[in-house]
């Protein structure tokens, strides 16, 4: 029931005729443009649910036939061909034949990379400088259980006392405090000791009476002069390569509750073309062997 | 009853008596949740440039903090934003008393701020039911209920009895954003507690269709709480403010009523790409593609109102805020159909282009929106002339207008730099990036983004401090014509 049907002077129109608290409204016709854009948005909407799967029919597609699902797989097997004669290659080829190979090298590199960059580099770091804590670096020639690529591979399939392969890497350091085998002033001789391999002893006499209780305990696996044992996985002693701290308390520490850094088992998570191109990318970080 | 309901009303022609100590409270609760919404925004922003930011506890972790982040925006400061401006605008523009009267509107108020309140603490401890923007728990979601259902009660018993014959177009949207939000709250809301006395729950639907729920749900609060309800508070300031007519009545009916059905359809572009059936997927994409114009009639609403009046936008800062809120609207209501288009959903979903997205219309259009309403309405509730300082209104507008320029560039650089480091490939048919590297490359522009945030936090400060000052200094206006007492038109 307009009321007071108004005209307004600037814009000519008139206005509906009601008023709320001072507020009132012209009669303006629809923007031109306004209308004909929406039309054609519903013209286009129209035309797309025509081509383009819009019933909830088991099996209905548009014209077109178009269904995500085998887009996808399609784009996925297209990939997989392109890459499928390198990829059987490389998994046919051990890894010594993938490095002296230049054409297969650059591919194993390329894809290394970034199956580096995926799986490893939480732990070991983006470059594979690894991080204190356990994380060994993968860029130094420094190697736990040695650096060839035969040694390389061999972690990367079986990992390391994850107990998920029979062929993992597998060794276990005593708790020496913890399990009753030394006594805390022991340890602390021993610690000594150890220090001593890299000049840093500070009490000389503990270091003296620690060369014994080291044969007696530690040299087996470390070695005499602390230069580690790669068959059984025991780091050396005698650098300034650390996995969990070279300062005194760091080696107490491992002493007395032992150390055992864990990695996983990759051969069943991973293609072995992938795991070859690992060991590949891996050896070429700085100190493969 | 003669005399109650003669209280309620007023003669035609005198101010209506209103209520308005709540509608001053949810003033400012809005101010003050809008402060801390920014604020934690701003801490988030920083954790995601330098993650030792979340301190390492579990309490100020990045995942406890992002929903107190978005349910402070959204449902603390847009949510008194809109109790501000519909119940104050209900009985303007129906010449009635709010239904159920004062007491009502502390019920409202306090009623509300108790779930903003619970909804938070549970945030913090780690109590959410996991769902984007409905994170609270059964036991909020259900006293959130009764609220919204004395919302209702009270916006509706309002519009009975009006005293108007038409109902303004403002209130339709109120109405529409009540209703659905409603009907949205209780759908996506369904759920059945772990045990008597648990604050945990397991939702009713599971999987695709769970998640279909829940972006029905999450893209209509975008629609009708985001959206809807904040094109009332514009009907109402800006043609107040231009002191025009509304541009087109005609063009009001039309996009109202287009938006309010096509919106609802929309949800399932949130799923494109993923186990949401195919068909599903066309339909969420073609009815975002059609929400482009009735999404933008409201905009030519907004703008054309002004035609005649655009030199007011020289001397009223606050009705600068509207009239940009407006263009921030139309340009994301712009881009919301672009990127429900699945090629284009391809490159944008997941990236942090949504996050831009999302905050052009927050930050533009919610926000730019609320804070002319705030503008306008202190000086009116408080009785002033106007704002302590105008001066100050143009500095909240440019530093918060920088802070949102700021936010949104970092945010579409790096979004789209993301989506296409994502599906790079080498010469060789490997990815190019590892996600890691993803993430290193976005680094720069998070500081950004965090630095246009801090900007917008301090225009926030600069108006909360202005509104204080309004309160506290400001000069009283002309006393209003003295109101009729209610047992005066009783006894007549």
């Amino acid at each position: 029931m307009p009321t007071k049907i108004e005209k307004d002077k600037l814009s000519g129109q008139d206005t509906t005729g009601h008023e709320w608290d001072g507020l009132k409204e012209l009669n303006t016709p629809l923007p031109r443009w306004w209308l004909w854009t929406f039309y054609a948005t519903i013209a286009f909407s129209l035309v797309w649910v025509v081509i383009y799967p819009a019933l909830p029919i088991p099996g209905a597609t548009g014209t077109s036939g178009w269904i995500a699902r085998e887009a996808v797989m399609r784009d996925v097997q297209q990939a997989e061909a392109r890459m499928a004669p390198m990829m059987s290659r490389l998994r046919a080829a051990t890894p010594e034949q993938i490095a002296a190979d230049p054409e297969l090298r650059a591919f194993a590199m390329a894809g290394g990379r970034g199956a580096f960059a995926n799986n490893c580099a939480g732990c070991h770091g983006a470059g594979g400088q690894g991080a204190l804590g356990g994380f060994p670096s993968l860029a130094d020639d420094e190697w736990i259980w040695g650096g060839s690529l035969d040694a390389i591979h061999h972690a990367i399939v079986h990992g390391i006392r994850a107990n998920e392969s029979d062929d993992q890497r597998q060794s276990q350091m005593p708790r020496f405090l913890t399990d009753g085998v030394l006594t805390r002033p022991q340890v602390n001789d021993v610690a000594e000791h150890v220090l001593s391999f890299t000049n840093r002893a500070t009490d000389q006499a503990a270091a003296g009476r620690g060369a014994a209780l080291y044969a007696e305990n530690c040299a087996s696996c470390h070695g005499e002069k602390g230069e580690g044992i790669r068959d059984v996985g025991a780091p050396r002693l005698s650098d300034q390569v650390w996995l969990y701290g070279g300062d005194k308390a760091s080696i107490v520490q491992s002493i007395s509750n032992a150390r055992a850094g864990v990695m996983p088992s990759w051969g069943k998570r991973l293609d072995p073309a992938i795991i070859n191109m690992l060991t590949v990318y891996v050896h070429s970080l700085g100190g493969g062997e | 009853m003669a005399a109650i309901a003669a209280s309620a009303r007023s003669a035609p022609g005198d101010q209506p008596i209103m209520v308005e100590g709540p509608i001053r409270a949810f003033a400012i609760a809005t101010a003050f949740w809008g402060v801390v919404g920014f604020l934690v925004g701003v801490v988030i922003a920083l954790q995601l440039a330098f993650p030792l930011l979340n301190l390492d506890l579990e309490w100020t972790s990045f995942g406890r903090l992002r929903p107190v982040h978005t349910s402070a925006v959204i449902f603390a400061f847009g949510g008194n934003a809109l109790f501000l401006t519909s119940l104050f605008i209900v009985q303007r523009t129906c010449r009635a008393r709010l239904f159920g009267g004062d007491d009502m509107g502390w019920f409202l108020f306090w009623g509300y701020q108790f779930v903003i309140v619970m909804a938070a603490l549970g945030y913090v401890l780690g109590i959410t039911q996991g769902k984007e923007y409905a994170e609270p728990e059964w036991y909020v979601d259900l006293w959130l209920t009764v609220v919204w259902v004395f919302y209702l009660i009270a916006f509706g018993g309002t519009l009975m009895r009006r005293e108007e014959p038409h109902i303004y177009v403002a209130n339709w949207f109120f109405l529409a954003f009540i209703i659905t939000v409603a009907l949205l709250h209780i759908g996506n809301n369904i759920s059945i507690p772990v045990g008597l006395g648990s604050s945990h729950s397991y939702s009713a639907p599971a999987g695709v269709q769970g998640a279909m729920i829940q972006w029905w749900y999450g893209h209509n609060a975008v629609g009708f709480f985001l959206t809807a309800g904040f094109l009332g508070m514009m009907y109402y300031l800006i043609p107040k403010q231009a002191d025009r007519p509304v541009y087109s009545y005609r063009l009001s009916i039309i996009h109202f009523w287009t938006l309010i059905f096509l919106y609802i359809w929309a949800g399932p572009h949130h799923l494109h790409y993923t186990a949401l059936p195919d068909w599903a997927q066309t339909l969420g994409m073609v009815f975002s593609v059609m929400l482009w114009m009735p999404s933008w009639g409201g905009m030519i609403n907004g703008l054309m109102t002004l035609s005649g009046a655009w030199d007011k936008l020289r001397t009223n800062p606050a009705l600068r805020f509207s009239v940009a809120a407006v263009g921030f609207y139309g340009m994301s209501t712009f881009e919301g159909p672009v990127m429900s288009i699945k090629a284009v959903n391809g490159l944008s979903h997941y990236t942090d282009w949504t996050i831009g997205h999302v905050h052009s219309g927050a930050m533009g259009w919610v926000g730019f929106i609320s804070f002319g309403a705030l503008y306008y309405l202190f000086p009116v509730l408080w009785k002033k002339k106007g704002i302590w300082s105008e001066r100050l209104i143009s500095w909240h507008f440019w530093v918060a207008t920088l802070g949102i320029v700021f936010y949104i560039t970092a945010m579409w650089v790096s979004g789209i730099m993301q989506g296409l480091m994502w599906r790079a490939f080498d010469e060789l048919g490997f990815l190019q990036y590892s996600f890691v590297e993803t993430v290193e490359a976005m680094h720069p522009y998070y500081v950004i983004r965090a630095i246009g945030g801090v900007l917008y936090l301090a225009g926030a400060l600069i108006m909360a401090f202005n509104l204080w000052k309004t309160v506290t200094e400001g000069e009283a206006a002309e006393p209003a014509p003295r109101l009729v007492p209610a047992h005066a038109v009783a006894a007549e």
